[in-house]
């Protein structure tokens, strides 16, 4: 774990983030949002958590990010009368970051170093969503499956009006 | 790299969310800010966990893992509800859809 490496990523993920935030074209902010999530499962990695950066990478760039791309491809109206900018949302947004930044200042234990740590192999994760987590992995099916259930019902044409 | 300095990147990326979600107009970016905000916790999960002392299991990637899988289930429905949005008011514009106002 690299201070360069971790810097670059966290300039990278940053700057990212704040043109999907401010970007006035919705595309460039939906591409935006997908380079920003490159950043993040950067740090997965840099973290030693190597599956999750993966599924982020398939779940977020592979589909949620083309999911935004064809909801603004199906909602493209009127992108010039949106430009306006509500600056409450700024000073809320500093606000709360200052806050964060405060509580973790104020924080002395957060100061360590990380620990060795084994690497998480796909087997074990395998094994514990088999054993420990066998609840909450068909908690999430069922919760998904009743997603895109109502999604697909969501936007199905209303044939009888 | 410490704790703290992760700590600190996922608050500006959280912050950075939240703006995006109360500061636009347009429903998608809303919905883009809330997904920055949930990758921030989920930094935060990765990060608690690669830094405690030596875990017995690797709960901190269990519970990131499901938290991405909500994620999607929640980016999924609410990118049906904007095309819904859309086709019934012309609009994604969130200041016009105004019409339960008191």
């Amino acid at each position: 774990m690299s201070t360069v490496a971790f810097t670059i990523i966290s300039i990278f993920t940053l700057a990212a983030a704040l043109a999907a935030a401010t970007l006035q074209k919705l595309m460039h902010a939906a591409l935006s949002f997908a380079v920003m999530f490159v950043g993040i499962s950067a740090f997965f990695f840099l973290l030693g958590a190597e599956f999750v950066g993966l599924v982020q990478i398939f779940v977020y760039i592979g589909a949620v990010a083309v999911l935004i791309v064809f909801t603004i491809l199906l909602t493209r109206d009127d992108v010039g009368k949106l430009r306006g900018f509500n600056w409450g949302g700024v000073f809320v947004a500093i606000a709360v970051f200052a806050g964060l930044i405060w509580a973790i200042l104020k924080t002395k234990s957060l100061s360590v170093a990380p620990s060795q740590i084994e690497p998480v192999t796909v087997q074990r994760i395998g094994e514990l969503l088999m054993s420990n987590y066998v609840w909450p992995l068909q908690c999430v099916g069922v919760l998904l499956t009743a997603a895109l259930i109502g999604a697909l019902i969501l936007v199905m044409e209303d044939k009888s009006s | 790299m410490t704790l703290s300095i992760l700590l600190v990147v996922s608050a500006a990326l959280f912050c950075i969310g939240l703006l995006a979600a109360l500061s636009r107009r347009h429903a998608i970016f809303i919905l883009i800010g809330i997904e920055m905000m949930l990758a921030a916790a989920n930094i935060n999960f990765i990060a608690f966990w690669r830094f405690a002392p030596q875990p017995a299991q690797p709960t901190g990637v269990m519970v990131a893992i499901f938290a991405i899988a909500i994620a999607a289930a929640e980016a999924a429905v609410g990118l049906a509800m904007v095309i819904v949005v859309y086709r019934h008011f012309r609009t994604t514009n969130v200041d016009q859809l105004d019409r339960l106002k008191g």
